[in-house]
């Protein structure tokens, strides 16, 4: 149980800058995750915090209290990696109370723990088994278990669930996010999938090249995306990017032959005050977008050719190209069974609240209509 | 033109049974996805089709031809791994060029095949790189580039994406299925990725210790899952399933659970539940779309009263987690989803989607097909 705050750290590596002047303040008992690419520099902030890595610059405090000297076993950090590490040749009760009895904590006492941890995560009928014959779904929980028995007061965890397949991971995530409440652990969650930091985290830290990119919460990031990288790195299927010119009370779409999209009254002067160039990108999610097969739908008559549909159950993901286009591909998602035909035309649907409005140059986010 | 046809194939590996009598037929043109999860035999079945391995029992079709004792070379199949075999001291340009230059073409025509192929998946202006100067999407196409260069009869591809980022999967799902639309041979495509099965495969195989479970298109599997193992490998979150009893009245049928009841007047329903052998318990799955959360109680129908364990806001939905008994079940809701952890809820049945599994056999033997199948009669007080 910790505040974290990590203050400019910069880590380098040879020439390259691994994390660049990174400053992050954790509240205690918070699930924050870190998000990003490989090669952002997620596992490499883990790590300094961890203890395992020095930073070059910069401070790493837990409540207030200054770490960079602190090795890291005196640091109260329990670990989870992608590859479990457990003992395969060893019991899972074994396995679990080994943090504590190299504690060399009295038999009664480690007995209590690990029943009670092997509750908490649904183990307890495995206890006698050997971890070799376990599903790798019971082993990620003995290996999340090792860790909470020695009751660390920060968790970091490494991606812990890509080793699952993906029915496993949907319940672990249930199961781990409801976890880390009950037990009140400051943790840090690194991964680069964006449903799980999404669906896990109270607040997300979007890092790219090094940088963080904004830290908020989950919905915050998805609704007021910072810049065009964390637009693009959140959602799935991604947001549609379109390249447009400003002129003063319309939009003039380069990617659908300079058709115009004539915004309203209201905007127009939101849009005058905060935009002070005229190249910029226009976002709408895959979700907001739906297609008509009437001509005129108020949107400026923007028409697509239908290129494939991906029928995933409880939803169809339909790619579609402008007429006469660039070659750009546009996403909607429609119902689960809407089925047109390849080569169909379609007019694309949106209302104007739903548009994301980026400044071509510093990819920053200029405002939400 | 090419189909390839598998009969009666068995495979075993000492005692353990690999694939076990297994039957399937590929058109040309197909792109076929074999769905399952790990050890499910899937890559096994890859290398019998290509000939790394020989079957212990049945045979193999390519066309009308038995090619059991063919050799792999002579198959005229490609395969593309998940981990990406490419020369790492030869260039872009050379790992295409591989398979064409083992068949002694002239420089000419490997130049002009090697240009096409890197055009079709946009790496041409890369041809003189290393692989190490690559992203990991490069040097996956650059594997696609290779497999496709000598245009074989068919492409298997093992889990190819796998190692990929999520945005780079999406992005080359995409442009594989336009690729097969462009070379119109047979894909056969194994994932363990339900996503990357519903949305590239014109059929779905889903296979299971060695079984093939069912055959279909996306659609069919997703609707009407033969049985719990394919209803859960499919969807995601995947379906939920509630352990019920069922209760015999003299004019209705009951199914009940320890959270709900449901009641069904219909005469047809009633047959084959009354019909059905193998004791009185049943399994009700619901796919997580076809539960809907109130946050009051609501006056007009019955719902189940429950409370929120937790929530998973993923921007364009929100999944909202609850527990009946020890039991997690999942349901999707919209992004704006306000509930929080603990707060009580009402969740109502779509009973016009229910599917109901034999507890025995976990084979479905009904899926209710409309709104009047069941009613949702009574939900017990918590």
């Amino acid at each position: 149980m910790a505040r974290i705050v990590l203050d400019n750290l910069v880590k380098r590596f040879g020439k390259q800058t691994a994390v660049n002047k990174l400053s992050l303040d954790i509240a205690d008992k918070e699930f924050v995750a870190i998000l990003g690419p490989s090669g952002c520099g997620k596992t490499t902030t883990m790590n300094m915090i961890a203890g395992l890595l020095q930073p070059d610059e910069g401070k790493i405090y837990f409540d207030g209290k200054e770490m960079n000297a602190v090795p890291p076993g005196k640091r109260g950090v329990g670990f989870v990696f992608q590859n479990y590490a457990v003992f395969g040749h060893m019991s899972v009760y074994d396995n679990i109370a080994y943090g504590l009895k190299i504690k060399k904590m009295p038999q009664s006492e480690i007995d209590r723990e690990v029943s009670q941890v092997s509750e908490l995560l649904q183990i307890s009928n495995l206890l006698s088994a050997k971890t070799s014959s376990l599903s790798l779904n019971d082993m990620q929980k003995v290996a999340l278990a090792r860790s909470m028995i020695t009751k660390p007061r920060i968790f970091l965890l490494d991606e812990p669930l890509s080793n699952l397949d993906a029915a496993l991971r949907n319940i672990m995530r249930a199961e781990l996010k409801n976890i880390q409440k009950e037990l009140g652990q400051t943790s840090i969650y690194v991964t680069h999938d964006q449903i799980e930091a999404m669906s896990l985290a109270d607040r997300i830290a979007v890092m790219n090249f090094a940088v963080l990119q904004q830290f908020d919460t989950p919905l915050e990031i998805y609704n007021q995306p910072k810049n065009l990288f964390v637009a693009g790195f959140i959602g799935s299927p991604t947001i549609n990017l379109l390249d447009a010119i400003h002129s003063s009370s319309d939009f003039i779409l380069e990617d659908f032959q300079n058709k115009k999209l004539t915004i309203s009254e209201k905007n127009r002067n939101r849009v005058h005050d905060q935009l002070d160039q005229q190249e910029v990108v226009l976002g709408i999610r895959p979700e907001h977008l739906k297609l008509s097969d009437k001509a005129d739908t108020g949107n400026g008559d923007l028409t697509a050719t239908v290129l494939n549909i991906e029928p995933l159950g409880s939803k169809t993901i339909v790619y579609l190209r402008p007429e006469s286009g660039n070659g750009k591909v546009i996403k909607a998602i429609m119902d689960s069974d809407y089925r047109p035909k390849t080569g169909q035309t379609k007019t694309l649907v949106f209302k104007e609240k739903d548009l994301y409005l980026f400044d071509r140059i510093s990819t920053d986010l200029v405002l939400r209509f | 033109m090419a189909s390839i046809r598998l009969e009666n194939i068995t495979k075993k590996y000492r005692n353990d049974v690999a694939i076990d009598n297994l039957n399937l037929e590929i058109s040309d043109g197909e792109f076929f996805c074999v769905l399952g999860p790990p050890g499910a035999g899937k890559t096994t079945l890859l290398r019998l089709i290509v000939g790394l391995e020989t079957p212990d029992r049945g045979n193999i079709f390519i066309g009308d031809e038995c090619v059991n004792d063919v050799h792999p070379s002579r198959r005229d199949i490609s395969m593309i791994f998940q981990n990406l075999a490419l020369y790492p001291d030869k260039t872009v340009f050379d790992n295409i060029a591989f398979p064409l230059r083992q068949r002694k073409m002239d420089a000419e025509t490997i130049k002009l095949k090697v240009v096409e192929v890197a055009k079709q998946l946009k790496i041409d202006w890369m041809l003189k790189r290393l692989p190490s100067q690559l992203s990991g999407g490069e040097r996956q196409r650059v594997a696609i580039g290779r497999a496709i260069v000598r245009q074989p009869k068919a492409y298997l591809m093992d889990e190819p994406l796998a190692n990929l980022d999520a945005l780079l999967r999406l992005e080359m799902r995409v442009s594989l299925k336009n690729l097969q639309n462009d070379l119109k041979k047979i894909f056969i495509y194994v994932t363990h990725d339900q996503v990357e099965a519903l949305s590239l495969g014109d059929r779905i195989a889903v296979l299971h210790e060695g079984v093939l479970q069912q055959v279909g298109d996306p659609e069919t599997i997703y609707r009407h899952p033969n049985q719990m193992f394919v209803a859960t490998m499919l969807g995601n979150p995947p379906m939920n399933f509630f352990s019920c009893l069922l209760e015999e009245k003299k004019n209705s049928i009951q199914i009940q659970h320890p959270g709900f009841t449901m009641t069904s007047d219909n005469q047809s329903v009633q047959k084959v539940l009354r019909s059905k052998s193998g004791g009185k318990d049943v399994i009700v799955g619901v796919r997580p779309e076809d539960l809907k959360i109130h946050l009051k109680k609501p006056d007009d129908r019955s719902a189940v009263e429950t409370e929120i364990f937790v929530t998973e806001p993923l921007g364009n939905e929100t999944i909202v987690d609850i527990k009946l008994g020890d039991k997690v079940f999942k349901i999707i809701d919209k992004p704006d989803f306000e509930g929080k952890p603990k707060q009580a809820i009402w969740i109502e049945l779509n009973t016009s989607k229910l599917h109901l599994f034999d507890t025995e056999s976990k084979k479905c033997f009904y899926h209710s097909s409309g709104g009047n199948d069941f009613q949702l009669t009574k939900s017990i007080d918590s």
